[in-house]
């Protein structure tokens, strides 16, 4: 009963959140590797980034000029536009899931 | 808005229960759009998840016959004793808390007229849209000799759970100089490097644990996922203890007895001291009875929406789905369902879906501390999922030892994550 209760709570909690946008092309595939902020992992998490350093490491990536292990076969798999996309959505869903 | 719905859900619950035991299973949920998702794992309970995140107002609900989930991903570590099965095993208290039902039910069949899903127990549930996302059955039809009773005697370890901690215990009771051999099915099959990450990791054990034995792969293919890196790894750490057999060196195993853990190839018989036979696989029973499935065992589906070729309004996700160049993985089940759910709920509000991109990325322990990938980036093409020219590819052929044990931790790294979105 008091779960119920709880768990009605919190998804009244959700409910008041904005909705981010729809995903653009591949940005969801990104949250496989990369977690939300708060969980200290190897692969740093892309939360709390500006969409513009976000599109500069990606360049970075595709053109050579930073090291990677895998970023570099990622990235080059994205337009500039596609990047530019994908960094715009995960910077706004930064926005519609922090906290109230 | 939502607190309706909720009550709908539970209403539902409470509903079957009461009348399923009477006998007269009714439907569940009726007005509301409900999505049914069948299967509970990496895609299934991602697309369920990811359903719920988009649309809150959503009726979604997952079946999924077993309560707790055992990953495949690093499960070959648990037979190498690296790791332990605990670490592999996940419930679905996360997956609930999103406000997703979840019944603990196989599904036995699909009414395409009335949209109905038909559970063991007797009950049905009404969808709007059906997601399907059973992942594999393997084929005890495949190779004589090897049925449902000889994975005992050899052990398949290909879904994880007992199957894994046999094989461990196998390998652990083995005797110094023994004879362990893989046997590796033909394509298309979950997880493409999952077979030469385990032989490697076992070859790990033995090197440390038992360097007089020795192991075979019988393969039923020339190639394989990341064979060259595999390869000449193998030549640098565990240097005359793997042996490969292609397919044309005699490799295809024709016939199993496992009362003597024979392997019979056309080119001769192989007895092991451990058997490890991974036979051929196609998509779970369920997409056959749903009449997603055509004649290869594997379901072909719309690249952009993930929708049945054969059933519209049914979805497939995952292993059981034909994913053109995706390999069969956890990280491609999820990222399809992500796509799949978003896709739906389109579809739901009469909205043309999006032209989707997918990554997939496979991560496999050479031993613990040397980790190697392959990544592609996916989009339709000609009605498949295509690679995007000029990404992806594997890590290089030569590399310093950081950058192996680099790729080792992000392996580890991406267990994480994925399984804290999939479940936690
Ligand atoms: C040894 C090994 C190592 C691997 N390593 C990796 C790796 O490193 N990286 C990676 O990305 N992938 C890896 N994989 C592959 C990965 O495990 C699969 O690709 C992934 O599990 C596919 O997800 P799925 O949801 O399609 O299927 P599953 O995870 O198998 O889930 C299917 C679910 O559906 C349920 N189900 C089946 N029939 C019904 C029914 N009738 N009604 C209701 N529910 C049903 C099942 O109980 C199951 O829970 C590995 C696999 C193996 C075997
Ligand atoms: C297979 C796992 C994987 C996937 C998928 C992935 N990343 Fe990464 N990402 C990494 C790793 C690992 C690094 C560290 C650099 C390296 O070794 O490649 C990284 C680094 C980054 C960085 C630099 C972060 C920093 O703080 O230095 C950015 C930005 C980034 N990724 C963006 C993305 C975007 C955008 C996507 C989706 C299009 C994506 N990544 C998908 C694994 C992944």
């Amino acid at each position: 009963m008091r779960r119920e209760l709880l768990l009605l709570a919190v998804l009244g909690v959700v409910a008041a959140m904005p909705v981010a946008a729809e995903a653009p092309a591949g940005a969801t595939a990104c949250a496989g590797c990369h977690a939300p902020a708060g969980r200290d992992l190897p692969v740093p998490t892309l939360s709390g980034r500006t969409p513009e350093s976000i599109v500069a490491d990606m360049q970075a990536f595709r053109s050579g000029s930073r090291p990677a292990t895998v970023m570099d076969r990622i990235a080059k798999g994205f337009s500039d536009g596609e990047t530019r996309a994908i960094a715009n959505w995960l910077a706004s869903k930064d926005h519609a899931s922090a906290k109230p | 808005m939502r607190q309706p719905s909720r009550r709908t859900v539970l209403q539902g619950v409470a509903a079957s229960g009461a009348v399923a035991a009477l006998g007269a299973p009714p439907a569940i949920g009726q007005a509301q759009s409900r999505v049914v998702v069948i299967g509970g794992g990496f895609a299934g309970a991602s697309c369920a998840r990811a359903l719920k995140q988009e649309d809150h107002n959503l009726a979604v609900t997952l079946v999924e016959p077993q309560t707790l989930y055992t990953a495949c991903p690093f499960s070959n570590e648990v037979i190498a004793g690296l790791r332990e099965i605990e670490a592999q095993q996940f419930t679905y208290d996360g997956v609930r808390r999103d406000g997703i039902e979840v019944v603990h039910q196989a599904a036995t069949g699909v009414d395409h007229a009335a949209r109905r899903v038909r559970l063991a127990d007797g009950a049905e549930i009404e969808y709007a849209r059906l997601v399907v996302a059973p992942g594999v059955d393997l084929r005890f039809d495949a190779i004589p000799g090897y049925s449902e009773t000889a994975v005992e005697a050899m052990p398949h370890a290909w879904k994880a759970g007992g199957q894994t901690v046999l094989l461990r215990r196998q390998l652990a009771e083995m005797a110094d100089g023994g004879t362990v051999v893989i046997s590796s099915p033909p394509n298309p099959f979950r997880c493409p490097p999952g077979p030469y990450e385990r032989a490697s990791l076992i070859a790990h054990y033995l090197k440390l644990s038992k360097p007089k034995s020795k192991l075979i792969i019988l393969d039923a293919k020339d190639q394989f996922s990341k064979q060259r890196l595999f390869q000449a790894a193998w030549q640098e750490l565990y240097p005359g203890l793997i042996e490969w057999v292609s397919l044309s060196m005699g490799g295809r195993v024709t016939e199993v007895d496992p009362s003597t853990k024979t392997l019979i190839t056309e080119f001769g018989n192989h007895e092991a001291d451990v058997a490890n036979v991974i036979p051929p696989q196609r998509a779970g029973a369920i997409a056959a009875m749903a009449g997603v499935a055509d004649q290869t065992g594997w379901c072909p589906i719309d690249p952009v929406t993930f929708e049945s070729k054969l059933q519209p309004g049914i979805h497939v996700i995952g292993d059981a789905a034909i994913g053109g160049a995706m390999p069969k993985s956890a990280f491609t089940a999820n990222a399809q369902a992500k796509v799949c759910a978003a896709a739906v709920i389109s579809l739901l509000r009469d909205r043309k879906p999006a032209e989707p991109k997918l990554i997939n990325t496979c991560y496999s322990l050479v031993a613990p501390d040397y980790g190697i990938s392959i990544a592609g980036v996916y989009r339709p093409k000609d009605g498949l999922l295509a690679e995007v020219e000029g990404a992806g590819g594997t890590s290089p052929l030569s590399a310093p030892a950081s950058v192996r044990a680099a790729e080792a931790v992000y392996a580890d790294s991406w267990f994480r994550t994925i399984t804290g979105e999939v479940f936690a």
